[in-house]
């Protein structure tokens, strides 16, 4: 904006925001409690990054100190780094795919059974029942898993499934891709339900045949929003896991092989209240994420228009 | 409409076969993920009905031989045995739920509606913050939260419990996304019409849109239902059913069974919500009227 205009810029501002009060009223109950309860707190954090903070003691400003310690000496952040980059690059697109497939071919079913389908891949997102998956994976006989492999005979003795530092980032990943059918998935089905009858029909005339056509031609292209909200929905769960492993392989995990980011943040914080150099961790995690959503907004885009 | 359809009938034809067989294998590929998928919910509801004695032979069972409802018993009897009695803690989790689920569904859909369809000043600025508040994550913010509630006199209370829920940026995000695609020319016309923000909002907008709301309604219960109470509300007469029956599922004796029952118990309403939501969004098809 050219510097001369700025006052009558002002003005216009002024009045643009007089013109759509409307906008703002149904705006506001929203921003109150969001403003109130997210981002008051949300700016209140950022700055606890760059302090020491144990919770007993008011914040002391440190610099960049907890980002230099956090690259340069502290060695388990670098492996979790790995770890969640492993992870996330496993679950994240496996996940995603997965979500869209499986709600594109319920789509196609008899509606009495879209309901039970929905919510057989819904449910185990819908349960945290770690328990159920620690007798499923237990290290003894009793384990589901491992009876039902040495019934086979492919083992011989009951492997340490959630302890054996070979094992434990395999199954965590196993269990995570088992609850990923969330958020985003529920997301996609409605989106299928929304997509215009008469598109298939005005498809059918012009040439389209099969199902995977489509999928090409029709469905995707009217999908852009609700794959865009999946994506976010995808790259939280799959970037901040670490709830999974902790209730699964314990906490730490052995060798650190299930060691996460946020389970690095919060061992700082919740174990060592450490928050200034937890949340300087919860930072790096952060900018990472946006990243990548700024990444795959950019190849969504693409094929969306 | 007539000749779309007889153009459709003649590529069916040649195409039905085909299709048909390609249902069945659709239909036996995703029984087959079913069954993989409803172990752990199946098990969990084995598990909770096994006398003590059944949990641990070997090989374990895929079934109950004599199935109980001991777990359930012992559960109630340790949830019986707080000061508050038991329909109290039914009451906050229903009113808690209830409460933000109207609340946020509301809030929601009017918010997304203006930040989907409405150009003002600020509009851009809040769509980008709500995108990045799904982002940032970090534990420090429930600290931040709970000094604000403290600040306001809000812990052990109800409003401790439902203020901060009301406000999700993924309902939010959600809704906007979906209203995005009702077309500009149908809001239009509305306004032509002489209709204000609100009555658009809800009588031209949201009727087109029960696949999305009924999902939210979906994603709030489910949150609302689970909130933990521990570090919040400190007094008994305010604790939710998921805080108190994850105490019992901790206290028992033998555990495991216990602690099934107790997620068994905790996972119907969200089920039954589920079921009757998802029926609605099903039952839509959306016709001609979205068209552009």
């Amino acid at each position: 904006m050219a510097v001369g205009s700025k006052k009558r810029g002002k003005g216009e501002l002024w009045r643009e925001i007089k013109k759509n009060k409307g906008c703002y009223g149904m705006i506001a109950p929203f921003m109150v409690f969001f403003i109130v309860f997210t981002i008051i707190p949300v700016v209140m954090s950022l700055p606890m990054g760059f302090t020491d903070f144990n919770m007993v003691q008011p914040p002391k400003f440190v610099g960049l100190s907890n980002f230099t310690t956090l690259f340069l000496s502290d060695k388990i952040f670098m492996k979790s780094i790995r770890v969640t980059l492993v992870f996330a690059l496993l679950t994240g697109p496996v996940s995603y795919v997965l979500c869209f497939l499986l709600a594109w071919l319920i789509n196609e079913m008899h509606p009495k059974l879209k309901t039970v389908f929905t919510l057989i891949f819904y449910a185990p997102s819908m349960a945290n029942v770690y328990t159920v998956w620690q007798l499923i994976f237990s290290g003894d006989m009793n384990g589901y898993v491992n009876s039902f492999l040495i019934n086979l005979g492919i083992i011989n003795s009951p492997v340490q499934w959630l302890t054996d530092g070979r094992y434990v980032l395999g199954v965590t990943i196993v269990v995570q891709l088992w609850i990923s059918l969330g958020a985003g998935f529920l997301a996609l089905r409605a989106g299928f339900q929304n997509i215009d009858r008469s598109m298939y029909e005005a498809g059918a005339i012009e040439g389209i045949r099969t199902r995977w056509q489509e999928l090409i031609y029709i469905v995707i292209p009217s999908m852009g929003p609700q794959l865009m909200f999946a994506a976010v929905m995808q790259i939280v769960s799959s970037f901040t896991a670490g709830t999974v492993a902790q209730n699964l392989v314990g906490f730490p995990s052995t060798d650190y092989k299930a060691h996460t980011i946020m389970t690095h943040a919060f061992d700082y914080g919740w174990q060592r209240f450490e928050m200034g150099y937890a949340s300087a961790i919860c930072m790096v995690l952060f900018v990472a994420m946006f990243a990548c959503n700024k990444l795959i907004n950019k190849v969504l885009g693409k094929y969306m228009d | 409409m007539a000749q779309v359809n007889t153009a459709k009938l003649h590529a069916s034809n040649r195409q039905a076969g085909r299709r048909k067989w390609g249902s069945v294998a659709i239909f036996l590929l995703l029984a087959i993920l079913g069954l993989f998928m409803a172990l752990p919910i199946y098990l969990t509801i084995v598990m909770s009905i096994k006398p003590i004695e059944e949990l641990f032979v070997f090989p374990p069972k895929l079934y109950a031989a004599r199935p109980t409802l001991d777990n359930f018993r012992d559960m109630f009897r340790v949830l019986h045995q707080n000061r508050v009695p038991f329909s109290r803690y039914v009451f906050n989790s229903v009113f808690v739920t209830a409460a933000v689920t109207v609340l946020q569904c509301f809030f929601s859909s009017m918010a997304a509606f203006v930040l989907a369809k409405c150009k003002f000043p600020g509009g851009k600025i809040i769509n980008g913050i709500i995108v990045v508040a799904l982002l940032y994550q970090s534990n420090v913010i429930y600290i931040m939260q709970y000094i604000v509630m403290a600040k306001m006199h809000m812990i052990d209370t109800y409003m401790a419990l439902i203020f901060p829920a009301i406000a999700s940026p993924m309902g939010l995000f959600l809704m906007r996304q979906s209203i995005s695609q009702v077309p500009d020319s149908m809001i239009e016309a509305a306004k032509v019409d002489g209709a204000g923000l609100f009555r658009i909002c809800w009588q031209v907008v949201m009727p087109n849109q029960k696949p999305a709301l009924m999902t939210l309604i979906i994603f709030a219960f489910q949150g609302a239902w689970n909130i933990q109470t521990g570090s919040i509300v400190f007094k008994e007469e305010y604790k939710t059913l998921p805080t108190v029956v994850g105490q019992a599922a901790a206290s028992g004796l033998a555990r495991a069974g216990v602690a099934m029952a107790a997620a068994v118990f905790l996972l119907i309403p969200p089920i039954i919500i589920f079921m009757l939501a998802q029926r609605q969004v099903i039952e839509t098809m959306a016709h001609s009227g979205i068209k552009e």
